[in-house]
């Protein structure tokens, strides 16, 4: 039996000054780009496959299996682009990861670019976290220093560009094809697939994207074996990964563990949900994954079986809200979100998002008109799958969910103020009225 | 339709979300919306961008295979020269690149870290996407602009301070959070943001509660535009929520599995 917490990506977090590359050596970083290197990149692309490493970032899907979508035989040049544009609302675990162990995602990219024969490697991290640039910026200086990238790298003839890029502000570049047209300067819109990257990607090239957690897994994975990754988890969700508890939480918090914990076992460490109150809904996943009640705090957090209660594990962020918050609130902030980061690409995104806006803003105000909800549901019918990317189809799921769970809120909102039934300073953290009053 | 654009009563704790402040209506039946935002003011001709700016600029471009791909961090380093995106700076980034100005200026108006209006010395940006702003930023928000006087990305008139509701800066274990010059004030209060905005303006040096301390706007865009400064090692490694787990695991003496057993998988079929 597994531990319930596996600190493997975060077992250096409390280290002092852990971003440094001597610390990050100390504790045998970059062996394990020593022994990838000793393999066949094939071999590489392999291990990983066979330790089961599904993308972190969301989505879900296999890592290896993406790498060896690969041509091998196409001419052009192949690149490694990393996700680090972390702004799904919720997310919060590949921040403070770049902050704290920069080299932990360094010697990721290496490995990862040597499997797919790589000789360009782009880390494109969102713009506004200025002290993780300076992190990573370091971190592959270093890395350059110590023989680790570059030119004939530790001396096998293997050359290695790693290239730290800020992007400016824009929740769609974290989706991969946007991300892409932004890293060749362009506004950040979807592309239409296919082509998929690993065909066409970045120059039009074959190019792999992964995020930050899946490509920082795979020097653990080097290291240790497929083996040991896949003994933690479960059949299908392999390994361990990072979830972020926020929200209503009495220590909220960032925890690994093996996939398949559950929000219960989670909130038991945290010290439960804050005192002199309850759980009411959560995320598993982020804003775009659909919203979960108490009643599914016993589904393990793996990808199967919250996609058997209709939602998806997404990032692993767990937003916790609890019962002073109003439904509707949330919603209308989150569709607001949505509106704001829209690309304006896909006509029923823009301006889906905006009438849904409008919609949520007048029931928040208890001024909800008599087919509200029928309207909204339509809405999100019309955005869902009609769209280039999963923006708008995420934009969906917390309003169809919200009304499946809690439409009694949204029949209220016909007549009454969401801030009436649910005093907003009563869900601050600075609260100073008791508890119930 | 008409019943759909009537004005709403605003909530009490001053609702930031979305863009209020250009939402207003004007005349009947007309929003103004972020699409009708103005370009750049090709009025301002004045520029101090030099030669070395346009050496770093080609530095920049050579960093890539393909050139254009300098375009963001080209558009970062023109701002913290010149305070925001300028007709000048555009028409740098253009000639460099051997794009149009149209091409550049549809790039720097997509994304919304490039700023069109001055920038004072700090930007403030207080976290308003939903977890946030119900733990409190809406309240932080609101009463920072009462503080300030100013309202959504508006400066103060000694140019210290702009003020901007923010989405989600993936900080959310440290809800409410504030950014200034994008470096985290996290676990804010009303007072906490006052008091700091207050420090920010009299001068004194501030340190983010887990990063460096704060530089000017302009300095962190030139960081951005990838020429580093001196301050990455300043800060902790990772700080409170960060490390719960972390410290729980370790109270408890738990740990990954070792890789000597385990190829026994003993929790096969656990679930």
């Amino acid at each position: 039996m597994t531990d319930p917490l596996t600190p493997v990506l975060t077992a250096n977090w409390a280290d002092e000054r852990a971003w440094k590359l001597s610390n990050y050596e100390r504790r045998g970083g970059y062996d394990a780009l020593r022994s990838a290197l000793q393999m066949d990149p094939a071999e590489v692309v392999t291990l990983v496959k066979d330790s089961g490493l599904r993308g972190r970032g969301g989505a879900g899907f296999p890592t290896g299996m993406k790498w060896s979508f690969i041509p091998q035989d196409n001419p052009k040049p192949k690149y490694l682009v990393v996700n680090a544009d972390e702004s799904e609302p919720g997310t919060c675990k590949d921040i403070p990861l770049m902050m704290a162990s920069p080299h932990t995602l360094v010697e990721g990219v290496i490995i990862s670019a040597y499997a797919i024969r790589a000789n360009h490697a782009f880390i494109y991290v969102r713009g506004e976290v200025l002290h993780v640039v300076r992190r990573l910026q370091q971190a592959v200086r270093e890395a350059y220093s110590a023989g680790y990238a570059g030119h004939n790298i530790l001396g096998t003839g293997y050359d290695l560009e790693v290239i730290v890029h800020a992007g400016a502000g824009a929740y769609i570049c974290g989706e991969e094809t946007a991300l892409l047209d932004s890293l060749e300067g362009r506004r950040g819109q979807p592309r239409l697939r296919p082509p998929f990257p690993a065909i066409a990607g970045l120059y039009a090239s074959p190019t792999v994207i992964n995020n930050v957690e899946s490509i920082s897994s795979v020097p653990s994975i080097v290291a240790n074996g497929a083996d040991w990754f896949s003994s933690m988890g479960t059949e299908k969700s392999k390994g361990m990964t990072i979830y972020s508890l926020s929200g209503h939480v009495a220590n909220p918090g960032q925890f690994e563990a093996p996939l398949g914990i559950t929000l219960r076992q989670l909130l038991d460490l945290a010290g439960g949900i804050r005192e002199g109150h309850q759980l009411k809904f959560w995320t598993p996943g982020g804003s775009s994954t659909p919203m979960l009640t108490d009643a599914h705090l016993d589904v393990p957090l793996d990808y199967e079986a919250i996609a058997s209660v209709k939602s998806m594990l997404g990032t692993k962020a767990l937003q916790c809200f609890d019962e002073t918050t109003s439904v509707v609130r949330t919603v209308l902030r989150w569709t607001e979100f949505y509106k704001h980061e829209s690309c304006g690409k896909c006509t029923p995104c823009r301006e889906g998002t905006w009438w849904l806006v409008q919609i949520l803003k007048r029931m928040e105000a208890g001024r909800g008109q008599h087919g509200d909800i029928e309207k909204l549901l339509d809405l999100c019918d019309n955005i869902l799958g009609r769209s280039f990317c999963a923006l708008g189809d995420g934009a969906t799921s917390p309003i169809t969910s919200a009304i499946q769970y809690f439409r009694d809120e949204f029949e209220a909102a016909m007549h009454t103020p969401a801030w009436e039934m649910f005093p907003y300073e009563r869900s601050t953290i600075f609260v100073r009225e008791p508890a119930g009053a | 339709m008409s019943d759909l654009i009537e004005p709403l009563p605003s909530s009490p704790n001053g609702h930031a979300g979305g863009d209020v402040a250009s939402e207003e209506l004007v005349g009947h039946g007309h929003f103004v919306t972020h699409f009708d935002e103005p370009s750049l003011d090709y009025g301002v001709t004045e520029t101090k961008i030099t030669e070395t700016t346009l050496e770093e600029m080609r530095s920049i471009a050579a960093r890539y295979p393909q050139a254009r791909s300098a375009l963001l961090p080209m558009l970062h380093l023109v701002q913290s020269i010149e305070g925001r995106v300028t007709p000048a700076g555009i028409e740098a980034c253009a000639e460099i690149l051997g794009l149009t100005a149209a091409d550049v200026s549809g790039v720097a108006t997509f994304y919304t870290m490039y700023k069109r209006r001055p920038v004072g010395e700090y930007h403030v940006g207080v976290c308003t996407t939903a977890l946030c702003a119900i733990m409190g930023g809406d309240e932080v928000y609101a009463k920072l602009q009462d503080h300030l006087g100013i309202g959504n990305d508006e400066t103060t008139a000694d140019g210290k301070i702009t003020l901007e509701h923010v989405e989600c800066n993936a900080a959310c274990d440290f809800a409410p959070v504030i950014m200034v010059n994008w470096e985290f004030f996290d676990n804010t209060t009303p007072e906490k943001a006052i008091e700091l905005v207050d420090q920010l303006r009299a001068g004194v040096e501030v340190q983010s509660t887990r990063g460096a301390r704060v530089c000017t706007w302009k300095e962190a865009e030139r960081v951005l535009a990838g020429f580093p400064d001196e301050r990455a090692d300043e800060g902790p490694t990772a700080a409170g929520p960060s490390l719960l787990g972390l410290r729980i695991a370790s109270e408890h003496g738990w740990r990954a599995p070792d890789p000597e057993h385990a190829t026994d998988r003993p929790d096969e079929g656990d679930r």
